[in-house]
């Protein structure tokens, strides 16, 4: 077979990719589906053997230290939360921005901060925050509003607080971001005839200005979603790897010590396409149910 | 007494300003805590004052950090890795994310469909393979082990970015280079890459903080201190609070600044790479 000149130039352009995501995307997820079915840890390493569907059998029956139906239900929760005051947070904030007014552009590039910093540099950061006797929290509940202190890192429903509170910091200019663009891209005109109808702000707010942000919010917020159930580095780095005793995990978390502190290899593999699977059908079902409600409007 | 239309106006002015100021504090306050921590001198390391700029204020933390750690071996490190899997994610996205969107080949839909699934991957997904497939191959502890890893993140996002962006130049601009007589390469490298040079700068920024700010990775893969990047430097300095945190409130404040100045000034170009991207299914 002989290729044409654009045959040979699309080559080009996309083989080395390809072979290069292959090695480095596509065989290592074959080889972690592979590895589910195994009992590979630190001393089988070289030497382990099939055992069928074993170990996703283990994590629905098996009990683990934590117990695996809380972790999931934290997860849940820890997204839900986060996620919520990422957009209710942003979408106000957004509102708020594009409004007439002086210095918006300074507030803007204020308010981005929290997205810009690297998040390992906020989640230590933070950690020293919750510092019981030196940190800035504390600091203020104690001296400037005369509560007593909290015990942010010893216990395992602050230290989780002590995470969401990090992580909904850390999360809401990305949603300001994306609902002030979106903001930018309605019509004035749309107001304009509203005045003229004599419509009070909250007709508004809920007639033209929600309807048109929805849109750009759904795949916004399932990336928002996405990223937050995978948030490895905050509860890692804020709990110090899931402190106390690992009272303090997410699914993600539990995941990478049972891989990395624990050597579970092929529990750690079954329990990360567990975990794939919950977000492909949220994916799927979500921006497919988005879609067909859009088609109604 | 109703109030005027523009007194209404003045308060409602005076209270965005207001809200908007108090979250641009709240969005501020880690950063100068930080910034605070590294002026201050080693006996008040530990305080529980919060003075806007510590009293006896000293740099003593920047310079101890150049002569005592081994800080410049870190952001060596760092730079040789960024720079690595800069270069790999501009070289391929371009090349690849023109080919996804100008032409018809076997397996566009799928390999589109395929990378956006990657996003969907948890941490552990293809980093637990990998550490293993590198133990095999003995490249536990050395940068091409972190290269391949961050590229194999960032690559996925940054082709999806590059293919939307390529998406919105219209294609007569290479009909008319074409027809003109020039070959396929040379309406791509000529015409259509400078165009696509703000795209071009988001691969670059995305892929480089990939690599500049990851720490999860890098502590599984780098585990002599030698081939330290920043991220486990500056976490060493945390783990022992007491004696190293202004050292990390000095090191956090030089590793932050250059990227929070890119990533502010390039912020909305970001955001409008990632909902292309995800928009257009």
């Amino acid at each position: 077979m002989r290729l044409s000149r654009q045959q040979w130039f699309v080559m080009f352009l996309v083989l080395p990719a390809f072979v290069l995501l292959a090695a480095v995307v596509f065989y290592p997820f074959v080889y972690n589906v592979i590895l589910s079915f195994g009992n590979m840890n630190l001393t089988r390493i070289r030497s382990w053997e099939f055992i069928g569907l074993r170990q996703y059998v283990k994590i629905f029956t098996e009990p683990t230290q934590p117990d695996f139906y809380a972790i999931f239900f934290k997860t849940i929760l820890w997204t839900v939360v986060n996620v919520f005051f990422h957009v209710v947070l942003g979408v106000f904030l957004a509102l708020l921005l594009n409004r007439h007014l002086k210095g918006k552009s300074i507030y803007r590039t204020l308010l981005i901060l929290p997205w810009a910093i690297p998040q390992y540099i906020v989640a230590l950061t933070w950690r020293g925050m919750f510092n019981y006797e030196y940190g800035a929290f504390n600091v203020i509940l104690t001296k400037y509003l005369g509560l007593p202190a909290v015990e942010w890192l010893k216990s395992p429903m602050e230290a989780f607080l002590a995470c969401i509170l990090t992580n909904v910091w850390l999360g809401f200019p990305f949603m300001m971001v994306v609902a002030l663009g979106a903001l930018q891209s309605i019509p004035q005109e749309l107001y304009e005839a509203a005045d003229i109808d004599g419509a009070q702000w909250y007709h508004k707010l809920r007639r033209i200005t929600l309807p048109l942000l929805r849109p750009v919010m759904i795949p916004s917020i399932t990336l928002g979603v996405i990223w937050t159930f995978n948030s490895l580095n905050i509860v890692w780095l804020v709990s110090n790897t899931g402190e106390p005793s690992d009272q303090t995990h997410i699914l993600v978390s539990f995941v990478y010590k049972a891989a990395f502190n624990f050597y579970n290899f092929s529990y750690a593999a079954a329990l990360s396409m567990f975990l794939f699977a919950i977000l492909l059908a949220f994916s799927l079902l979500f921006m497919n149910r988005s879609k067909a409600t859009e088609a109604a409007y | 007494m109703p109030i005027s239309h523009k007194t209404r106006r003045r308060i409602l002015d005076a209270v965005t300003h207001a809200t908007l100021a108090l979250f641009a504090l709240i969005a501020m306050f880690p950063i100068w805590q930080v910034l605070n921590i590294s002026l201050r001198p080693g006996d008040q390391l530990l305080t529980t004052t919060l003075e806007l700029i510590p009293s006896n204020a000293t740099v003593q933390n920047y310079v101890r950090l150049f002569t005592e750690a081994d800080f410049l071996l870190w952001m060596r490190n760092s730079a040789l890795v960024s720079i690595s899997v800069t270069l790999t994610g501009v070289l391929l996205a371009s090349t690849t994310g023109y080919g996804f969107s100008r032409f018809a080949f076997f397996g566009k839909k799928a390999g589109l469909l395929a990378l956006l699934t990657t996003q969907m991957f948890p941490a552990t997904m293809l980093l637990l393979p990998m550490y293993i497939m590198l133990i095999h191959l003995g490249l536990i502890n050395t940068y091409l082990g972190v290269i391949i890893v961050y590229s194999a993140t960032a690559l996925p996002f940054c082709i999806w970015t590059m293919k939307g962006y390529y998406d919105t130049i219209p294609v007569s601009l290479e009909e008319a280079a074409r027809i003109d007589g020039c070959t396929y390469f040379s309406s791509f490298y000529r015409i259509i890459l400078p165009l696509a040079a703000p795209a071009l700068v988001i691969t670059a920024l995305f892929s480089f903080m990939t690599a500049w700010s990851e720490y999860l990775v890098a502590a599984q893969i780098l585990q002599e201190t030698t081939l330290w990047t920043l991220p486990l430097g500056l976490k060493s300095f945390e783990s022992s609070m007491s004696t190293a945190w202004g050292l990390y409130g000095a090191g956090s404040i030089i590793v932050m600044v250059p990227v929070v100045v890119l990533f502010v000034a390039l912020s909305k170009w970001l955001v409008s790479g990632l909902t292309l991207g995800s928009v257009k299914g």
